[in-house]
């Protein structure tokens, strides 16, 4: 056939090759995009159809409330008082120091601003997984910035003024309340998780009582023992602080979850797992720190961090036991009457969320993060 | 019978308790050098976060002034916000020293609760809010009117009881939360709107036209809110009940922050002996002669505390009515200092 061919006179032979063609607007581009993700389906299309008139019909209301009609710049409320305004935004400006130290005493104010200042300075190295000196930033993050903390905040030492905690609010007591029970919860729920599957029937039964009491009840519940009961039970005179109360109280509570997201980790692992570490001939606490926990704490760092972003929400339920986390804080200006306005509480609820989804949504990436670090080969 | 020994127990307990705390209250407060007062956690009037993060309001106003009479200082007062549910317990159990929390003071709670009520601080009652279009002057033309309540309160009682006792119907709208009803009774769900008035003056500002709105003159229910303390010291119970006593006193022979030490000079033996310049009527509470003279100094009579925060120039602005002094045709009346 190609013989045949060679001898015939060839007309026309392309020497080069064609420059190569956009890739046709059925495969590529927004028109094909629009065409495969969309509409790919009869379904589909009416899916897209219906999404967009739901997005039609409730983003412009939004975008007027929340940015087009909304009032950022104002004496007082009367300027949110009139017909048509959307959302409040300078209420929240105007109590953003109280949102963020509650009665913290406005001189004093700086000593929470350094708190701040150096937890970031300590927490962010501690995160970044090239950065050197873990264990020194370990020890400084999480021994001593506590105390440091603990003697800035609540001063009367080395010439500070006393601010009792009851002073204390706002975000700042959120996230002590959420970085304690984060801080706390995770270490001894790793040891109750130990606990209930030892071999010795005391340790092995008092973990399995601790986690399935504190399992047992609700969170309010526990605070209303904290601040209501504890008090009549402790002699006259002694009093135990309030928010050292919600905080152990919050703390043991987390443990005894987390506790029970470790043991899921623990039985994950093959046994062999555990036979190899005896093999090698460890002791107990060597094979479960070289061995067993490394391997199972990272199967359940999805369970870890969503316990993680439970607790941080929660922190706004001792609002009931009248500790002026930011939930409260935000509540008590909800009936300040120099803002009073229609979207007033509104407001200050849409704040008050927008804050939280600002920290959970950051422990979720992070923990995505150290997944994709982590992962060897457990991936689906 | 095991019921009986616990409660016998519960009780023995208790009362041990206030055994141990009797007449100790005013020597810990001058021990740890502050009052330590239970408020709400934001009741705008009563007690409050002001614009500048303090504690502000008429209640608030009580506690500072005990600070005045104990330590000559309106701000050894530390405040512990407390919801509803918890104030009664926090008190029995010594976490605050005196609980001033709009507490309407009323049997039960006196005698049940092993706490003393001191008298009453402001005058409170149930009223109602119509719309200023629907003509309505008097809440006995309220006959078969849609009422919008908060349920589960003494306000749907109170209602109720209203309605009955007056032959007339009315249709009750319940919501479970403040806020709904507020809103249902803006939508126009409702024609009515019931709560405490001082609560319904703080509401009104809210509306989209506040002007567009009445509040009825009449009051349907008693709500004296007051402060209370611990049962089983009397001292204690002494200063609280005289403190209040001493503004109004102070209100009635004309005494204000203002003239306080002009007022040091006066020939009026009532004025003297309130100001501690004749006798000395703090000593047998254990407090010193001038101990009234603080409290005036540092913030003023009642009616001075009512006008900062809750009279008519104040966003709530409730008028005096039944708070006024017994005087201007009140009812609030304190027995005499001598």
């Amino acid at each position: 056939m190609s013989t045949t061919n060679a001898t015939k006179e060839i007309s026309f032979v392309r020497e080069e090759m064609l420059p190569e063609m956009p890739a046709p607007s059925s495969v590529v581009g927004p028109v094909a995009w629009i065409r495969s993700s969309l509409f790919s389906s009869p379904g589909n299309s009416i899916l897209t159809i219906a999404s967009a008139l739901l997005l039609l019909w409730i983003m412009p209301p939004l975008y007027n409330f929340l940015i087009g009609n909304a009032v950022f710049i104002a004496e007082d409320g009367a300027a949110c008082r009139v017909e048509g305004a959307g959302a409040c935004w300078a209420f929240i400006w105007s109590r953003m120091d109280f949102f963020i130290y509650g009665f913290f005493p406005a001189e004093e104010q700086w000593r929470v601003n350094i708190a701040f200042a150096l937890g970031l300075v300590l927490i962010v190295p501690l995160m970044w997984p090239e950065l050197p000196f873990k264990v020194v930033n370990a020890l400084a993050f999480f021994v001593g910035y506590p105390i440091i903390v603990f003697i800035l905040l609540s001063g009367g030492m080395f010439g500070l003024t006393e601010v009792p905690t009851v002073n204390w609010g706002g975000l700042t007591v959120t996230l002590i309340i959420g970085l304690v029970g984060i801080v706390t919860s995770l270490p001894l729920g790793i040891v109750l998780a130990l606990g209930r599957q030892s071999k010795m029937p005391v340790i092995k039964s008092v973990c399995v009582m601790f986690i399935e009491l504190w399992r047992a009840v609700p969170l309010i519940t526990v605070l209303f023992m904290a601040s209501v009961m504890l008090p009549l039970f402790v002699p006259v005179g002694v009093s135990v602080d309030k928010l050292l109360r919600a905080l152990v109280g919050v703390s043991l509570f987390s443990a005894a979850y987390m506790a029970e997201v470790v043991r899921g980790g623990l039985q994950a692992l093959p046994r062999g797992q555990y036979e190899a570490a005896g093999a090698l001939g460890l002791n107990y606490w060597k094979s479960m720190s070289f061995i067993i926990l490394p391997q199972a704490l990272k199967h359940v760092i999805p369970g870890i961090v969503n316990s993680f972003i439970a607790l941080f929400k929660d922190t706004s339920l001792v609002s009931i036991v009248g500790i002026f986390d930011l939930l409260n804080t935000v509540q008590a200006s909800n009936s300040d009457l120099n803002w009073a306005s229609e979207q007033q509480a509104v407001t200050g609820y849409i704040f008050a969320a927008a804050v939280f989804w600002v920290f959970c949504f950051s422990m979720s990436r992070y923990s995505i993060y150290m997944e994709h670090r982590l992962h060897t080969g457990h991936k689906r | 019978m095991k019921n009986t020994i616990v409660t016998i127990a519960l009780g023995g307990a208790m009362a041990l308790m206030a055994g141990t705390a009797s007449a100790q209250t005013l020597e810990a407060i001058q021990a740890k050098g502050y009052v330590q007062c239970g408020v709400t956690a934001g009741v705008p009037g009563f007690s409050a976060p002001d614009a500048d993060n303090n504690w502000s309001g008429i209640e608030v106003d009580y506690c500072r002034a005990l600070g005045a009479a104990i330590f000559d200082d309106a701000d050894a007062v530390r405040f512990t916000p407390l919801t509803s549910t918890e104030r009664f317990a926090a008190l029995s159990s010594g976490e605050i020293d005196v609980l001033s929390r709009t507490t309407t003071w009323t049997m039960s709670r006196d005698t049940g609760l092993g706490i003393n009520f001191a008298g009453t601080l402001f005058y409170d009652g149930q009223g109602f809010m119509v719309r200023k279009s629907d003509g309505i002057a008097s809440a006995f033309d309220l006959s078969g009117a849609a009422v919008c309540i908060e349920s589960g309160t003494t306000t749907e009682l109170n209602a109720a009881d209203f309605f009955s006792a007056n032959g007339m119907d009315y249709n009750p709208i319940v919501f479970i939360d403040q806020d709904e009803v507020v809103k249902a009774y803006e939508d126009g769900r409702c024609d009515v709107y019931t709560t405490d008035s001082s609560a319904l003056a703080a509401e009104r500002t809210r509306l989209g036209n506040p002007d567009d709105h009445v509040i009825l003159a009449e009051i349907i229910s008693k709500e004296p809110l007051g402060p209370s303390v611990r049962q089983g010291d009397d001292v204690w119970l002494n200063i609280a009940r005289w403190t209040l006593f001493a503004i109004l006193n102070a209100e009635e022979l004309g005494v204000t922050q203002a003239n306080v030490d002009e007022m040091l000079g006066s020939n009026d033996p009532a004025i003297k002996r309130l100001l501690g310049v004749e006798g000395d009527f703090g000593a047998a509470m254990g407090l010193s002669k001038d101990w009234a003279y603080n409290i005036i100094k540092a913030l003023g009579n009642y009616s001075e505390m009512y006008e900062r925060h809750v009279g008519p120039d104040t966003a709530i602005g409730l008028a005096r009515g039944v708070n006024a002094l017994w005087t201007d045709g009140g009812i609030q009346y304190a027995p005499p200092i001598r």
